[in-house]
């Protein structure tokens, strides 16, 4: 295993498409091994996609059962070539990203989402997510695209009371 | 040697005032740095960090023209500039309620005994001049944990101002 260098913005890379993942094989789970050991040793980092590492497959590493206040998740999720096919609710929520150093914005995010990915032994599954590891699978097939959340950014204020509204 | 400053302009707003300062500035060999602007009550009121390979007398001079053609007040200093080192917020707090003398004082006295660093706050008196409603939104960091924050929101709540805090769970991907 080794740490992977991760790209950062203006480095125009990461705004490029990735494709899909055509082989499975241990090359491929070597490289998965890589980009856990990267995502894991970023400073709070729930997920990592293959091109924040000059990969351009579309692979994304998701982990929200470390977070430092509990969420709904499914643990450790490997995805490639991941569908994203059902989006529901709407949901302002802060991001950062390892590619873009030293700044957070708001970004809506779907608030439960329904997805298909394959693992890395090339069996695909079915998942649904929602919250905050809805928002990081989001996040991350995003990168997938060549957008950051740099992209989706909403203005720090328009989020005033729309919960609580919603709540009563 | 280059040199940061902070740059104050204070005055009557209308459009415009951005680019028109932002290009004396550039023209003049300047650099910006971060930068809030806010409509103020109707003033338009602006910070903004500019690097400059001068002294402060210089730049002053160099501003004071572009501000008195807009009829802007200035005020400059220099200062210690600290980029790449943001400070992130983990919690929001959101207050508001009819206006009167004194909100601001008691929540954000409580708050900042239970530990709250305020990192960005703005307020708007909005509704009609009959009605005057007082809104804030505040971001910050709680040094002694959001419950702390809540506690303290609790004891100084009172009728008619409603105050909600939720803290903010950053997704870093």
């Amino acid at each position: 295993m080794a740490k992977l260098e991760i790209l950062t913005y203006p480095d125009e890379r990461l705004k490029q498409e990735s494709v899909p993942v055509e082989v499975f094989d241990e090359e491929l789970r070597g490289f998965l091994a890589d980009l856990e050991e990267t995502m894991r040793a970023g400073p709070g980092g729930v997920g990592i996609a293959a091109p924040q590492v000059g990969r351009f497959a579309r692979i994304v590493l998701v982990d929200c059962s470390v977070t430092r206040k509990p969420v709904p998740n499914h643990g450790f999720m490997v995805l490639i070539n991941p569908e994203i096919t059902e989006w529901d609710g709407m949901k302002v929520g802060r991001e950062g990203c390892m590619s873009v150093p030293d700044y957070t914005g708001n970004v809506i995010r779907a608030e439960r989402i329904t997805f298909s990915a394959f693992d890395g032994d090339g069996v695909r599954h079915e998942y649904q997510c929602e919250g905050f590891e809805a928002r990081a699978v989001q996040h991350e097939c995003d990168h997938l695209d060549g957008m950051l959340f740099l992209d989706r950014l909403v203005s720090r204020r328009n989020d005033l009371f729309r919960r609580k509204v919603y709540q009563k | 040697m280059q040199h940061w400053y902070m740059l104050t302009l204070v005055g009557k707003d209308r459009p415009g005032i951005v680019a028109h300062l932002s290009a004396a500035l550039f023209d003049g060999g300047c650099n910006l740095g971060e930068a809030s602007m806010m409509r103020l009550g109707g003033n338009f009121t602006i910070m903004l960090m500019v690097e400059f390979d001068g002294n402060t007398h210089a730049l002053q001079q160099m501003v004071a023209s572009v501000a008195e053609s807009m009829g802007l007040h200035l005020h400059l200093d220099r200062i210690n500039a600290q980029l790449h080192k943001h400070l992130e917020p983990d919690v929001r707090i959101t207050v508001y309620g009819a206006d009167k003398a004194g909100i601001v004082a008691r929540i954000t006295g409580a708050l900042a005994e239970a530990g709250l660093h305020i990192l960005d706050m703005d307020s708007s008196v909005a509704g009609t001049a009959d009605k005057p409603i007082y809104i804030m939104q505040i971001e910050g960091h709680a040094a002694e944990g959001v419950d702390s924050l809540q506690s303290a929101l609790n004891v100084v709540a009172e009728k008619g101002i409603e105050a909600h805090l939720e803290a903010i769970d950053t997704m870093i991907g």
